[in-house]
This record gives structure tokens, C-alpha cells and sequence, in this order.
């Protein structure tokens, strides 16, 4: 075999791949959450973030197909590695018990990582394949969050969001090989409090929309 | 000062690898709060012999936790609950009268079941085999302190090299992975000299060794960490992973 596909397809390699793309997605989501503030500028503010996000449209298509990519590779190799673990102990103990290792993070990655992919499918429906001819994208967006229902279901997935990344960021640094005793500490601590930023710079928009409607 | 208690048992009976195994209830009456874990099944499976019953298998050897042959799941726990002992060092004192004690063995894929509570932990010989060591050539033998090895580096490599091979990390991976057993290794050998020109070649070995056996992936669960009884640190892991990627994309190792 190939010494390239017989790295990437290593129990470390494919580590390593979850690790890249996985910090590839805390760079989209700082990018995105950072965009979506501007919905606090109200409808003008917005909309004009998105039109100056659309007058790069070279540079958008690059970026969307990359994190295509990046989320085909997170996806297959996480249920590939879910799958492996579970095979890897057949037969299970009687009584579990944590010596204090684990967190909520990391005990639920694959569960957590699975929803995710179902609330993106569903938030790329909702927002991104719409037909957005004489409207805009803060009338659809606002619209949407006049819906309790809805609003729930994004609070949610922000919570599991925040849940993802409060182990990924860290691991995927020790995944990397980045574990320094004098930096690990930083890389922990940045990695909580991005997760924090994501459950409630993400979480708290919905709610704020549905109370302005 | 020593007291007497009595527990109840639940023990992992198991006749060989391919029959079912159940989980069989005993009770250890007066058993010495001096003595270890293991003279506590010793007293057990006395009893179990006058009364014509089959004793229950352990591994064990040193008793004085050096040895790496011992080691169960009690009550969840590889090796019990204190932290950095082994189960021949855990002592009863720390289980109080009327206790009930889940013991289970080691379960993962790469440790085949051999008898109630003993595992072929083969694949560990396995691993090392395939990379755990240096290669050295005989001859008159070189003066002390011929090669200088700092202070800081010496430590880390010892500790890593602390490792007794027990699998307790496996036993208590959620994902039944051996990556601190050869973070451990490749560390130990990685951080000093002699292990240097071997390094890209062991690291590559060993991870694909660990693959082949059916280990699981590691999830940086940091169980192992918590349960090992010398404390190997995931800062190992992370050097293998380090070692590792660092051997595929920068060395000409295949
Ligand atoms: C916004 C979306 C997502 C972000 C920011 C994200 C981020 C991350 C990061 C940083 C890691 C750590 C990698 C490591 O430990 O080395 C990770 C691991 C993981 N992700 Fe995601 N992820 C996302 C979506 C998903 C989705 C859709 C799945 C669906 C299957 C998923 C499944 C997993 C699994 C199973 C792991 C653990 C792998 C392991 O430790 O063995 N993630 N993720
Ligand atoms: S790393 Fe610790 S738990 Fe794992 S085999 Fe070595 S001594 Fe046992
Ligand atoms: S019997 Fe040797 S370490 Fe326990």
C-alpha cells in the first residue's frame, strides 16, 4: 500500500485527519459567529455583511467546498473510529465506573458529532437552499426565528455544539502531538471558553430574534 | 488496627474463552483488613477448595507491584480504586464490613480470555517485539557517561520507562486502545540517545503493530492516565503521536 494512504488510514492518522478538520471547524465557526454578530445591527447591518460575504464569490465557492471536503473526512472517519471502538471490546464490563478522566466532551463525541451533522443538514435547508428571490437574508433568517419551535431546536444544537468542542479543541492538540507542559493549560482553558462563545454567541441570536419579532 | 470484614463477591467465572461467563456471587467472610486484594481471593478460593469447587484463576506474581501480572476490574476499576497501586498492592482496608465487589477481568479484543479472571495479554509481547527495544551492537563496552544525557530528559524517559506492562490502560480505555502502553515505550526510547536512530522506524512498527491487533482508537479519554498504577502521563501519547506523524511525512521509513 501506498505509505501516504497507509498514514492517513492508521489508527494515529486517522486521529490526526479528525484533528485537522476539526480545528478546521472551530476556524469556520470563530468566522461565522464573528459575521453572524452583525445581526445585532439589526436588518441593514446584516444584510450588508452577507451582500460583501457574496461579493466574494470566488473565494466563498473555495471555502464552501473545503469545508465540504473537511466535513466529508470528519464524518466518515468519526463512524469509522466509532465504529472501531465499540469492535474493539466486544465483550463489556459488568459495572463501568470513571476514574475522573472523562468529561461530558468526551464521553458523547460520536453522539454528539452525529447530531451535528443532522442540524447542519437541517440548517443548510433552512437557510442555504432557499429560494432567496425578493427577500433578503435577514427577512428569512428573522422569519424563521418567529417560531418557538424552531428557536429550540437551534438553542439545542448550540448546547451540543458547545458539548463537541469543549473535548475536541483541546484533543485535537493532543492528537497532534501539541501537548507542552507549559502550554497545554492555555490550549485547555481557549478550548472552554471558545465552546462557551459558541453556545451562547450562537445560542443567544434565535432567542434574540424571536424577541424583537 | 486490624479489623474483620466480610464481603460479598461477584466474580467474573468463565470456564475458557469459548464458553459463556457469568458473574457467580461469593462471600469472603473475615478476611483481615491487612490483607491485599489478592490474599483476599486466596482466602477465598481456599474455601472454594475444601468445599470440592473450582478456584477462581488470577494472575499474579511479585505481589509487591513491580511485576505487571496481576489485575482485575473491581468495582469498575482496573486495578480498584486507589490511585496508583496495583491490585496485589491494594490493600482491604480501603473496603468496608458488607461491601459487595464486582470483579471482572481486563476485557478487550487483543486480550483473548484464557479463565475467570486471567487474559492473554500476548499482544502487549507483541508490541514490543515489534519495535520496543534498541538494537546494539556487542563489543567492548563503552565508558559510563560516555554519551551525556540531561537531567530533565533522563527523568522523563524513566518515567515512561516505569511502564510494567499490566494493560490496565486497556482495561480502562473506553475504547479499548493500548496507546499509553506504547506511548510509554516509544517515549522511553525516543527520549534517549541510543534510541535515536531507530526512532522513525519503531514509532511507524509499533503504531501499525497496534492496528493489527485490534486495539481500539484513542479518544484522549484520559482513563488510562487516571487509572495507571505508575502514573504514565498522556503527555507520552502525545509524543507518539508526535514521533509518529513526524517518522510517516519526514522520514524515509516506508
Ligand atoms: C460544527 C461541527 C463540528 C466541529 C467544530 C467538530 C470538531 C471536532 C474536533 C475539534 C474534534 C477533535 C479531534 C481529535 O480528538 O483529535 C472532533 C472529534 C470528533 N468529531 Fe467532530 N466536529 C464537528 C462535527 C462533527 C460531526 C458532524 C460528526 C459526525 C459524525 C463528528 C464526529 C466526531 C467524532 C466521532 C469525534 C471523535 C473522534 C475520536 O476522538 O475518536 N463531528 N470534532
Ligand atoms: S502504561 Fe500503566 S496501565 Fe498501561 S501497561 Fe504500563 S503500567 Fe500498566
Ligand atoms: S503481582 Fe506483580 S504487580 Fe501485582
Amino acid at each position: 500500500m501506498n505509505w501516504f494512504v497507509q498514514t492517513v488510514t492508521s489508527s494515529v492518522g486517522k486521529k490526526a485527519m479528525m484533528a485537522i478538520t476539526g480545528l478546521g471547524f472551530c476556524l469556520f465557526l470563530a468566522a461565522h459567529l464573528a459575521g453572524n454578530l452583525t445581526i445585532y445591527g439589526g436588518r441593514q447591518a446584516f444584510n450588508a455583511y452577507a451582500d460583501h460575504l457574496h461579493s466574494l464569490e470566488p473565494l466563498v465557492k473555495v471555502a464552501e467546498f473545503g469545508l465540504l471536503f473537511f466535513a466529508a473526512v470528519h464524518v466518515i472517519t468519526g463512524l469509522v473510529l466509532f465504529y472501531q471502538n465499540f469492535a474493539a471490546r466486544p465483550s463489556r464490563y459488568a459495572v463501568t465506573s470513571s476514574a475522573g478522566g472523562r468529561s461530558i466532551g468526551s464521553r458523547t463525541m460520536p453522539y454528539t458529532g452525529i447530531f451535528l451533522l443532522g442540524f447542519v443538514l437541517y440548517h443548510l435547508l433552512n437557510f442555504h437552499f432557499v429560494d432567496k428571490t425578493g427577500t433578503t437574508i435577514y427577512d428569512i433568517v428573522s422569519g424563521a426565528f418567529e417560531n418557538p419551535a424552531t428557536v429550540a431546536v437551534y438553542v439545542c444544537a448550540m448546547i451540543v455544539a458547545a458539548i463537541h468542542v469543549s473535548h475536541g479543541f483541546w484533543s485535537a492538540f493532543q492528537t497532534l502531538g501539541a501537548n507542552h507542559p507549559k502550554y497545554m493549560p492555555l490550549i485547555r482553558g481557549v478550548g472552554l471558553v471558545f465552546s462557551l462563545l459558541v453556545g451562547l454567541g450562537f445560542g443567544l441570536l434565535p432567542v434574540y430574534l424571536l424577541a424583537v419579532s | 488496627m486490624t479489623k474483620s470484614i466480610t464481603l460479598t463477591l461477584k466474580v467474573w467465572r468463565q470456564q475458557d474463552p469459548q464458553s459463556r461467563g457469568r458473574l457467580e456471587t461469593y462471600e469472603a467472610r473475615d478476611i483481615s483488613t491487612d490483607m491485599s486484594f489478592l490474599e483476599m481471593l486466596d482466602v477465598v478460593n481456599e474455601q472454594l477448595t475444601l468445599e470440592g469447587r473450582e478456584p477462581i484463576a488470577f494472575d499474579h506474581d511479585c505481589r509487591e507491584g513491580i511485576c505487571g501480572t496481576c489485575g482485575a476490574v473491581v468495582n469498575g476499576r482496573p486495578h480498584g480504586p486507589e490511585k496508583g497501586t496495583t491490585l496485589c498492592q491494594l490493600h482491604m482496608r480501603h473496603f468496608s464490613d458488607g461491601d459487595t465487589i464486582v470483579i471482572e477481568p481486563w476485557r478487550a479484543r487483543a486480550f483473548a480470555l484464557i479463565k475467570d479472571l486471567a487474559v492473554d495479554r500476548g499482544a502487549l509481547d507483541r508490541l514490543i517485539r515489534a519495535g520496543g527495544y534498541i538494537s546494539a551492537n556487542t563489543g567492548g563496552a563503552p565508558d559510563g557517561n560516555n554519551i551525556l544525557v540531561p537531567q530533565e530528559t533522563a527523568e522523563l524517559a524513566m518515567d515512561a520507562a516505569a511502564c510494567i506492562g499490566c494493560g490496565a490502560c486497556v482495561a480502562a480505555c473506553p475504547n479499548a486502545s493500548a496507546m499509553l502502553f506504547v506511548g510509554a515505550k516509544v517515549s522511553h526510547l525516543a527520549l534517549l540517545p541510543q534510541g535515536h536512530p531507530e526512532a522513525a522506524a519503531r514509532a511507524t512498527a509499533m503504531v501499525r503493530e497496534m492496528d493489527r491487533l485490534g486495539f481500539g482508537n484513542c479518544g484522549n479519554e484520559r482513563e488510562c492516565e487516571a487509572e495507571c498504577p505508575k502514573e504514565i502521563k498522556i503527555t507520552n501519547i502525545a509524543r507518539l503521536n508526535r514521533e509518529f506523524l513526524k517518522a510517516r511525512f519526514f522520514s524515509s521509513v516506508r
